[in-house]
């Protein structure tokens, strides 16, 4: 019994441990944002390697994910005859769940994964010490530019996704359910509001920050070589997940009650 | 002058550095001697204020780098050049923005200047036509040149050495020495060393020190070094693994199992 309360205690101090550095990471992330120099290249690059880079493979399990959603939809419907409402459906899930939540899935695993590990690499081989000794603060120099990379091109590539799923749910609607191009039209903007489509682009802005300070953090405290580095680039990925689907819980409730009011 | 007064460092409850006292005189080249693990590279690492102390002090010019923030401890970080044990060059610039990153960071210098000061660092260690090549595309002792000719590139008045000669072949080593001994004499510079590496250190250094539990159990010039009494001292310098400092410690299972 006082092995599993010590165990727990541990567990909680780690816990607690974790939390304060994520948070001191944040804080001192954005105060080191408005600080000179500003470093727009190193943004550009990154906006490309987290952003464009990512744009193939968001937009092909984006489409997928569309035609899978109407073909299930239209599973359900066909007993009420109610295949037109299929457009409705694929649109407003796409925009206001689906979209924000699988592409920061998928920038997550490819993008979040890649930075802990870059960060962790840099750690071990102490590049990170060299660039203090340089007099460079590495907030500044390496979580700065990837924050602002990935606040800035996860919503673009989440509109992104909203529209290919949309196209993904066109194409089974037209080529196999016979609804036609003006009436799937039709039903895909009418019931769509504007707040679906910005309660989706908020979502993924704090995913943005969660996937960036979560791969950040573990990278710059890895230890271990490159066992270290596999480890925490596991952990970056799992605990982004694990952050994004309950922020995203934490969200839709938010915006469930607020939108009631 | 650097003095180091009641340094104390523990990690995870185990003591690294315990109330260590030690002066580097302005132009000498010092080298710290112990064995690996014993706390040499925290000891370097406080010294350029990688690492807070749990107590003690570091004066660089009679200035504390424990008490300084932030700003404070990036303008002096300006006069320290450091050269890794792993070399530490950014994997992903080449090498021609490795040796000019202070440079890039520090100052508003045109391309050209840049260039020529990227020349004549690289030169100075030996190395010319390599500024387009990546990290990667060098052997370890070309990486420890351009990790030397980025630690000298900002003009910097103490330079610290962590394992110079570590990881590449003895004749490397030996050139290695003698790249630290004539950058020490044409730069005028105060050089700090740590190295198990002993025929490096009667090499380059003016005065040994040696680390061990947590502090300095002796220093003295080379020669003072190599005539020492101290059994301790004597163990590690000749390389022997039976004396006081492997006492109890029984290296037949390295051979058996």
């Amino acid at each position: 019994m006082k092995d599993f309360i010590v165990m727990l205690g541990r567990r909680f101090m780690n816990f607690v441990k974790y939390a304060g550095g994520v948070s001191i990471l944040l804080g001192e992330t954005l105060f080191w944002i408005p600080m000179p120099p500003l470093r727009r290249k190193q943004v550009v690059e990154q906006m490309s390697k987290i952003g464009v880079d990512s744009l193939p493979i968001v937009a092909m399990i984006s489409l997928f994910t569309g035609m899978v959603l109407a073909l299930q939809s239209a599973y359900q419907m066909q007993r009420f005859a109610a295949e037109m409402y299929i457009a409705a459906l694929v649109a407003v899930s796409m925009s206001r769940e689906l979209g924000p939540v699988l592409t920061a899935l998928i920038v997550a695993g490819r993008v979040g994964a890649s930075i802990t590990a870059e960060l962790g690499t840099m750690k071990v081989t102490e590049q990170i010490d060299a660039l203090e000794t340089l007099a460079t603060n590495p907030i500044k120099y390496l979580v700065v530019p990837r924050f602002l990379a990935l606040i800035v091109m996860l919503p673009i590539l989440t509109l992104f996704a909203d529209v290919i799923g949309g196209l993904g749910g066109y194409i089974i609607g037209t080529m196999k359910l016979n609804i036609s191009h003006g009436m799937y039209m039709k039903n895909t903007w009418e019931p769509l509001k504007y707040k679906d489509i910005y309660t989706g682009l908020i979502k993924s802005f704090f995913f943005g920050i969660i996937i960036c300070i979560t791969a950040c953090y573990e990278g710059m405290k890895t230890e271990g070589g490159a066992e270290g580095v596999g480890r925490s680039t596991t952990a970056s990925v799992v605990v982004s997940f694990i952050l994004i689907i309950a922020s995203d819980c934490f969200f839709t409730a938010l915006f469930y009650f607020v939108g009631k009011q | 002058m650097i003095e180091i007064i009641d340094l104390c460092k523990s990690f995870d409850g185990h003591k690294v550095l315990d109330n260590l006292n030690l002066r580097i005189n302005t132009g000498d080249t010092t080298v710290i001697i112990g064995r690996s693990g014993c706390g040499k590279s925290v000891l370097l690492k406080h010294i350029i204020g990688l690492l807070r102390p749990d107590s003690g002090h570091v004066l660089i010019d009679g200035k504390d780098v424990t008490k300084m923030d932030e700003k404070q401890l990036n303008d002096v970080r300006l006069k320290f050049g450091m050269l890794f044990q792993g070399a530490a060059l950014f994997d992903s610039l080449n090498v021609f923005n490795n040796v000019a990153f202070g440079l890039n960071e520090h100052s508003n210098v045109s391309f050209d200047e840049k260039a020529k000061r990227v020349a004549e660092c690289l030169s100075l260690v030996g190395l010319k036509d390599i500024e387009d090549k990546k990290p990667a595309e060098l052997s370890g002792g070309m990486r420890k040149r351009v990790g030397l000719a980025r630690a000298i590139c900002m003009k910097p008045r103490i330079l610290l050495y962590d394992e110079p000669t570590t990881g590449v072949d003895p004749i490397m080593g030996d050139a290695v020495n003698d790249l630290i001994a004539e950058l020490h004499n044409k730069l005028k510079v105060t050089s700090i060393a740590v190295t198990h590496d002993m025929s490096s250190a009667y090499k380059i250094a003016d005065k040994i020190a040696m680390l061990y539990n947590g502090s300095i159990r002796a220093e003295g010039t080379p020669e003072e070094i190599k005539n020492t009494k101290d059994p301790i001292v004597r163990q590690f310098i000749t390389g022997a693994s039976k004396g006081p400092i492997t006492e109890g410690i029984d290296f037949q299972h390295l051979i058996t199992e």
